[in-house]
């Protein structure tokens, strides 16, 4: 379905990455926002606040971001597009509900605004060193979706994607910013509302009695329903049957914890998505994300003038991780370089996912700068050499 | 799902009559000990699960009042009022 | 032939799931009788209920009404219904938990949503411990009871509920002991009718993990003890409704007072402020 016209700011704009996120949000037909006040993500919020009014939305600020992020569960299940927004610690806070999104299968986004950790770190100073703990971040096993867009405009048309995913996968999708992505001013375009495709959230048709509402009746998820539509459902972060009753045994955990993670692993390749340039044949690969993937389209440009084959995948989809399209990359290239603003995340998936087919690399950073493009300079001209 | 309602009690001329479905109760004796026209003891029967039951011992004495229905904790007992006799228009 | 009666607790039960886990002599069933009838006499069509739970014996209940109904997590079911109220504000959304759920973990959402005046009916099964993990100290288990992370006796003040809702600003605070069945069926009735923030006490026994481990006799007994020690007080300040350990209870209903909820608020200001560009929320689009 298309998004609603007068909701959608159309036009051209010249705004931060945080303003075009809840703009984005707006168009793919969030009505429900619960967040509470972090660096560096709260312009997001102040601008749902302001917009929500004027437009039918429902926004409140609460206590904390463990409130926060299952408020908006409780809208989710009343039938809303919901969302909640973060930083850092209130990440850290969020990931109890992050592990209920995914048994209950309450499609949902989460907004994370990077900031330098661990604890209160760097609040007003950029880190990519949250990844792995929206993989990872809740108990148990269970598979997410999280996206990283790396300028103003992507903030505004991935968050719809965001949304988008979350409707289709019934899961909770992230949406993994960086300060300075959040904080950077660009230039905007916000199409006609009847250009944005948003999904639509599809209810069952089946009458009471004839319904389960964890059962899979057709594809991979079962059918939505919300409250009030006299299936009188029960939703449980229990482990639990087709019937959403608690089932406490290991049959019941197989069945339910198996489809959680195929439903979205069968999909990898689906949801992927990236860009490329210039991998083939390359003497060397940056894979990257986010703001840093920018900075490597800089170091990439200056190696290339100076007569270096490089090849740069910038990965907007972050999970789930797409083994085949490293593995495609790896046999293009020479060697491969990991230009993240951490430690070394994402390069133990590459590497895992290259399994020894060429050297890997890491090009990180403690975070609270981005990595100048000389630095990545410097390591494609080492690795090259 | 209907009820499973055991009604070996015989018709009295009390006012009303209680529903007890043994196998739910776990014997805690909350309807026993709080009726207030003593209709009910607690018995040496048992259920399946080895719960001790309660009975209506005093038939005659019945209300109907449900406070017993209100009190059990597991579904298990409860009153109604019997409708009068001398009643015109029953309802079919 | 005449057709059996039914229990009226019944229609509210997903039977499917009965027997329920909960303890011989435990008080949470005979909670749910009295909101089961509280429901009736409010006359709230079921498709417009929803009840949602945290985690403990108490928070079973939202798996065995046959209500929409939400078991979320440990201590945030208060949070959770916010969003579901806000989103869906003809519905009514009735919070079902207990002492350890909602006044230790859950104790900041409490608060704030009594704050708000979020238009919630929260029912606090207080059975003075943690049921489902052992029989820990709660915020309000009473000085000097024992607890396994008390062994030699509580030594920790406790939460007086009724003052804590009131001071906090909820619109209407009664406590009643399981004892009190018809009681508890008035107040839950009108919890159920009333908009805003409304709470309501329950005290009931734990007799597998506080009873016991006190020394207190069975469920029954301690029924008998709430007969006894119970002051029916409607209309008492809640500051005398503090508790000790065995001490006189005060129950009856205690706060009954107007206040504009969230939503009436949320309104309010924005037709106040942005006129005519106002557009209030109706619901998922």
């Amino acid at each position: 379905m298309k998004a609603d016209p007068s909701a959608v700011a159309t036009g051209v704009h010249f705004i931060d990455g945080d303003e075009a996120c809840a703009e984005g949000a707006i168009a793919a037909g969030c009505r429900f926002v619960a967040g509470y006040p972090i660096t560096p993500s709260t312009e997001v919020v102040e601008h749902i606040a302001r917009r929500f009014p004027k437009i039918g939305g429902m926004f409140i600020q609460m206590e904390d971001e463990i409130a926060s992020s299952i408020c908006i569960q409780g809208a989710v299940w009343a039938g809303c597009k919901s969302m909640t927004v973060t930083s850092g610690p209130g990440f850290s806070l969020m990931m109890e509900h992050v592990g209920l999104a995914a048994i209950t299968e309450t499609p949902c986004v989460f907004v994370n605004v990077q900031r330098g950790g661990p604890s209160t770190g760097l609040p007003t100073l950029p880190g990519q060193a949250d990844v792995m703990q929206a993989r990872w971040g809740s108990h148990g096993d269970y598979e997410i979706i999280a996206l990283a867009p790396s300028t103003p405009q992507e903030c505004f048309d991935h968050i719809i994607t965001a949304f988008n995913l979350a409707e289709k996968y019934r899961v909770p999708v992230f949406f993994m910013m960086d300060e300075c992505v959040g904080h950077m001013l660009g230039k905007v375009r916000i199409p006609a509302a009847d250009r944005i495709e948003i999904a639509e959230r599809k209810f069952t048709t089946r009458k009471p009695g004839e319904y389960l509402p964890f059962k899979v009746y057709e594809g991979d998820q079962p059918e939505m329903v919300k409250a009030g539509m006299g299936h009188n459902i029960h939703v449980t972060g229990l482990t639990h049957d087709e019937r959403g009753y608690p089932a406490m045994n290991a049959e019941a955990q197989d069945r339910l914890i198996t489809r959680l993670c195929r439903k979205i692993l069968d999909h990898t390749d689906e949801i992927a998505m990236y860009e490329e340039d210039g991998i083939d044949g390359s003497d060397v690969t940056i894979v990257s994300y986010g703001i840093t993937s920018r900075v490597a389209a800089r170091a990439v440009e200056l190696a290339r003038a100076q007569g270096i084959k490089v090849g740069l995948l910038r990965l907007i989809t972050l999970w789930p991780f797409s083994d085949r399209l490293i593995q495609d990359v790896a046999s293009k290239t020479k060697s491969l370089i990991v230009a993240e603003m951490n430690m070394g995340q994402m390069v133990l998936e590459v590497e895992r996912a290259v399994h020894g087919k060429v050297p890997v690399h890491l090009m990180g950073s403690a975070g609270g700068a981005i990595i100048e493009p000389e630095a990545i300079l410097a390591r494609i001209k080492e690795v090259a050499s | 799902m209907t009820t499973q309602v055991d009604t070996e009690d015989k018709p009295s001329p009390a006012k009303g009559e209680v529903y007890i479905t043994k196998e739910r109760c776990k014997g805690c004796s909350f309807c026993v000990a709080f009726c207030p026209t003593n209709a009910l003891g607690m018995t040496k029967k048992m259920n399946a699960k080895g719960y001790n039951l309660p009975e209506l011992t005093a038939p005659e004495k019945c209300n109907g009042c449900d406070l017993c229905g209100l009190y059990c904790p597991d579904f298990a007992i409860f009153g109604v009022r019997r409708k009068k006799p001398e009643k015109k228009g029953e309802q079919a | 032939m005449t057709t059996k009666p039914v229990n009226p607790v019944e229609p509210l039960l997903r039977m499917d799931r009965i027997p329920h886990i909960w303890c011989p002599g435990c008080g949470i069933g005979t909670s749910v009788n009295c909101f089961a009838r509280a429901i009736e006499k409010a006359d709230i069509p079921h498709d417009k209920l929803h009840v949602v739970s945290g985690i403990g014996c108490t928070g079973r209940v939202a798996g065995y009404v046959n209500l929409d109904s939400f078991h979320t997590t440990h201590g945030r079911a208060i949070p959770f219904a916010t969003g579901l109220a806000l989103a869906r504000p003809e519905a009514k959304v009735v919070v079902y938990s207990g002492d350890g759920d909602m006044f230790a973990i859950g104790g900041n959402h409490f608060i704030h949503a009594a704050r708000r005046n979020v238009d919630l009916t929260v029912i606090c099964v207080n059975n003075l411990t943690y049921g489902m993990t052992g029989g820990q100290v709660t915020p309000t288990t009473p000085l000097s009871a024992k607890a396994s992370t008390m062994p030699y006796g509580n030594f920790e003040d406790t939460f007086n509920l009724p003052n804590l809702a009131e001071a906090c600003g909820a619109v209407f605070v009664a406590r009643w002991t399981v004892f009190h069945v018809r009681q508890l069926v008035r107040s839950m009735t009108k919890a159920l009718q009333r908009k805003g923030f409304t709470f309501i006490e329950i005290i009931a026994p734990c007799p597998t993990l506080y009873q016991r481990r006190n020394k207190l006799g069975d469920g029954a007994a301690t029924l008998k003890y709430y007969k006894e020690k119970s002051i029916i007080k409607n209309g008492a300040s809640t500051a005398e409704a503090g508790l000790g350990f065995q001490s006189e209870i005060v129950v009856g209903e205690f706060v009954e007072r107007e206040r504009p909820t969230f939503t009436e608020n949320y309104a309010a200001r924005m037709k106040e402020v942005l006129g005519a560009s106002f557009v209030p929320y109706e619901g998922p689009k």
